[in-house]
């Protein structure tokens, strides 16, 4: 109970830094995260406006959404600032979709097959 | 009472960091997140668990695009708009993602304002991310007329695999609903703030309870969540 009432602020204006968990970090660290943003999305619209096929497009593709998404939970978010056991309980769990990724991929294969194999190809509209 | 509830943990020693860290905060008695309040540790967990809803329904897509024997619609002709006479591709689609990623910014400096007790700035700035967020839910709006009156449906399009429509809808149609909390969340925590409650300690109506400028970065971690799920979106769905 001590340690409670010692918590509650008694003066209602405290300032901001004298609370090791606030996020303070400057401006200018969220202008050039912003404007980075800005630039991998243009990146990434070009792919599709240039028309880049294949393997190339796919890879260009992550590259930037993983890019982007890095940087949103990085600094927007205040990832990088937090502690390992809030980083992995948070970022770690995610990674068992890829294992769903690998199953579905697996289902969808075997689901095209038998649909070629029953039904023949497409009708050519 | 109401105030004896702890939401910060007590600092006694300055935890360790690193590996050492990590296992020690988890292997502790109460509280594993040492310097995160309650608050901000469950919206993390609620954005985890709607990683989950999101990465499913992205899967269900690829598993639908991967498995169809008809051709997928090409988005990249699909979203076109004609501007001035020339047909653009998915510019539709860039705008929504720079007005979001623009959003993004705001809320970020709006938490930044935040924290210095800056009252005016942030509410500003919290009603200018919601304002932009308002824009990208009727620029959606606009999106999904266009692909109605051109004949998109759940189950039919005119242009390929019957599956393109449902998954569409579904996936932007959700990402849209949360768009929408989130603006809906913005104003009510924006008003707050313009009224001054973190700074005259103000209880809550709901929860009886002093709030604190924390909230406004609790908000930022939805928005910015929304956003990111839109990066995924717009690679995976748009670009693809």
């Amino acid at each position: 109970m001590a340690q409670a009432t010692v918590e509650s602020p008694t003066h209602p204006i405290v300032p901001a830094a004298a609370h090791a968990e606030h996020q303070q970090h400057p401006i200018k660290l969220y202008l050039l995260v912003w404007g980075l943003l800005f630039v991998l999305s243009i990146c990434s619209y070009l792919v599709d406006y240039f028309g880049l096929q294949g393997y190339l497009r796919w890879s260009l593709i992550v590259i930037f959404m993983l890019l982007k998404a890095g940087l949103i939970v990085a600094v927007f978010m205040h990832m990088a600032w937090e502690r390992l056991a809030l980083i992995y309980a948070i970022l770690l769990p995610p990674l068992l979709v890829l294992v769903f990724v690998g199953l579905m991929v697996s289902e969808s294969d075997y689901t095209l097959v038998t649909r070629l194999a029953f039904f023949g190809p497409a009708p050519v509209n | 009472m109401a105030e004896t509830v702890q939401t910060h943990p007590p600092h006694s020693s300055p935890p360790a960091h690193g590996m050492h860290g990590f296992v020690s905060d988890w292997a502790s008695d109460q509280q594993a997140f040492k310097n995160v309040s309650w608050g901000k540790a469950m919206m993390w967990i609620f954005l985890l668990s709607d990683t989950f809803i999101f990465g499913c329904f992205l899967l269900a897509y690829m598993t639908a695009r991967m498995s169809t024997v008809v051709p997928w619609p090409n988005p990249s002709e699909v979203f076109a708009l004609t501007i001035a006479g020339h047909e653009i591709p998915l510019i539709l689609i860039a705008i929504m993602t720079f007005v979001l990623i623009t959003s993004s910014g705001t809320m970020a400096m709006a938490v930044n304002f935040g924290y210095r007790r800056d009252r005016r700035k942030t509410a500003l700035l919290m009603v200018l991310t919601a304002l932009l967020g308002a824009t990208f839910v009727g620029m959606q709006a606009f999106e999904w007329t266009k692909l109605i009156h051109e004949g998109v449906r759940p189950w039919e399009n005119p242009w390929g695999a019957a599956q393109f429509g449902s998954s569409f809808f579904m996936i932007t149609g959700f990402h849209g609903t949360h768009v929408t909390i989130g603006v809906i969340f913005l104003l009510i925590i924006a008003r707050k703030v313009w009224r001054g409650d973190f700074d005259t300690e103000r209880r809550g109506f709901f929860t009886s309870r002093k709030g604190r400028y924390e909230i406004v970065e609790i908000t930022g971690l939805y928005w910015h969540f929304v956003d990111l799920v839109w990066v995924f979106i717009f690679a995976f769905f748009y670009l693809w």
